[in-house]
């Protein structure tokens, strides 16, 4: 895309989506929707398949509450929220048991969870009602990605720890630490697989995120 | 019409609701042959695994047809087999709202590669959150078990979620259903550890006491509503 054009790409509208994966990140700095970040993140495929699913959901909920923005009532538009946010989560359930069985099994619970998943529904409220359809994609699909790449990160240290493995959506499971390791005595960490660990895991991203970026930390 | 009006409000609340129905109602629809051909496929995979025949997605009803095929049926509580009922099609959630003694138990024979031959039950029941079933597996002489898998809907994931390991799993091979005397005991599940060589009892998941208890009592229920045809097995196989 040419950015000499103002609308789609321009410098205003790629900041809806990079703002929300590095500074103002829905995890590491506004500690948005850590309770799905701890459950699903022991191995890295359901962490994938989960952010997939929160992208699908968190786009299309901001298109079609934006696109409905000036008819909502404003005395029920939480409740069109919700109807939005539940129906979406429903065919993203749906299809997963048709075409993911297994992943679904796995995500079972979790999938439902994205319904109550405070981001969502935070951007509804703060950004979808307010603005336009095309900005609305983008600040979705910006802040859906800032919580998938930490979630996919958590996954994928707590995975390779944890089980020795890495597993992709699709493709099956990998052994990555090689037998020869385990031979000389090495041992997978239990712990990296019981939900402690991910508060542990995405501590360490803030840390470094913030040492990296001095702006982010609070003055007292 | 006035946007903040009762009027609009309720009209646009019941457009929104039919339209949302339609749409999720159409999806649900069509998506329902694939899902049930999974969940079809998925117990076919459970039942496999009981007696240690791992299979994937895409091999199991293959395998499934090896092993087991035809050699399915439906016993009742007496033993005796039903007839007209197909093993796998059983509704065991429907089931367990009957009387024990009224209950079909579903039953698949599987002939290992080695000419053994297994018998493969099929278990439900009340885990802390949700529905827990199962496999289990029983050798010809119809008291020991060969193997055995369970599931659950939605405990709790590193607590009772724990009963669908590997590790769990395997302390029932080589468990016993009936005593020396040929009395029903079942395998109880131990909080904090079961007797060290103790022929009908494993260790309880950690932290999963009432998920344990639930797959302990759906063991007792289910082996007594077996009870008969485990001794039908072990009268044959003196003969």
């Amino acid at each position: 895309m040419s950015s000499d054009k103002e609308p789609l790409f321009s410098a205003k509208n790629l900041k809806l989506i990079t703002t929300p994966i590095g500074p103002q990140n829905p995890i590491t700095i506004q500690v948005l929707g850590i309770c799905s970040a701890l459950a699903v993140t022991a191995k890295l495929e359901p962490s994938i398949v989960m952010s997939l699913s929160v992208v699908f959901v968190m786009v299309f909920a901001n298109l079609i509450i934006s696109l409905l923005r000036n008819t909502i009532p404003s005395r029920i538009r939480i409740i069109v929220q919700l109807v939005v946010v539940a129906s979406l989560v429903i065919l993203v359930d749906q299809i997963l048991k048709a075409y993911a069985y297994d992943v679904s099994r796995q995500l079972s619970v979790f999938v439902g969870l994205i319904i109550t998943n405070c981001i969502i529904m935070g951007r509804l409220e703060a950004f979808a009602l307010g603005n336009k359809a095309w900005p609305s994609i983008l600040d979705g699909a910006g802040n859906a990605a800032g919580y998938g790449i930490i979630l996919i990160i958590v996954g994928f240290v707590r995975e390779l720890f944890g089980s020795g493995t890495l597993s992709f959506p699709g493709f099956g499971t990998f052994q990555v630490i090689p037998q020869a390791f385990y031979d000389l005595g090495y041992v997978n960490n239990g712990f990296m697989i019981l939900p402690p660990m991910a508060l542990v895991v995405v501590g360490i991203i803030i840390w470094i995120q913030r040492s990296r970026d001095k702006s982010l930390i609070e003055s007292h | 019409m006035d946007k903040q009006g009762n009027t609009y409000t309720f009209l646009y609340a019941a457009a929104m609701v039919i339209i949302v129905a339609t749409i999720l109602a159409l999806v649900s629809q069509g998506l329902r042959p694939r899902q049930v051909r999974n969940e079809l496929v998925a117990k076919k995979i459970d039942i496999l695994q009981s007696v240690n025949i791992s299979s994937t997605n895409r091999d199991a009803v293959d395998v499934f047809n090896r092993y087991i095929g035809e050699n399915t049926y439906v016993v009742d509580f007496q033993g005796n087999r039903v007839s007209g009922e197909e093993a796998i099609d059983i509704d065991m959630a429907r089931e367990m709202r009957k009387p024990l003694e009224e209950r079909l138990f579903p039953v698949y024979e599987v002939r290992l590669d080695n000419g053994e031959l297994k018998y493969v039950l099929q278990m439900r029941g009340n885990g802390l959150w949700g529905p827990i079933w199962g496999y289990v597996s029983i050798e010809d002489d119809g008291t020991t078990i060969f193997g055995a898998t369970f599931s659950h809907q939605s405990e709790t994931p590193g607590l009772g979620a724990e009963i669908d390991s590997d590790s769990f799993q395997n302390q029932f091979k080589g468990k016993r259903v009936f005593n020396d005397a040929g009395e029903l005991v079942s395998v109880d599940v131990v909080k904090g550890g079961a007797r060290p060589g103790d022929p009908h009892a494993v260790d309880a998941v950690s932290g999963g006491t009432i998920t344990s208890d639930g797959l302990a009592n759906m063991l007792r229920n289910y082996f007594s509503g077996y009870e008969q045809f485990l001794k039908n097995i072990e009268r044959e196989s003196y003969e």
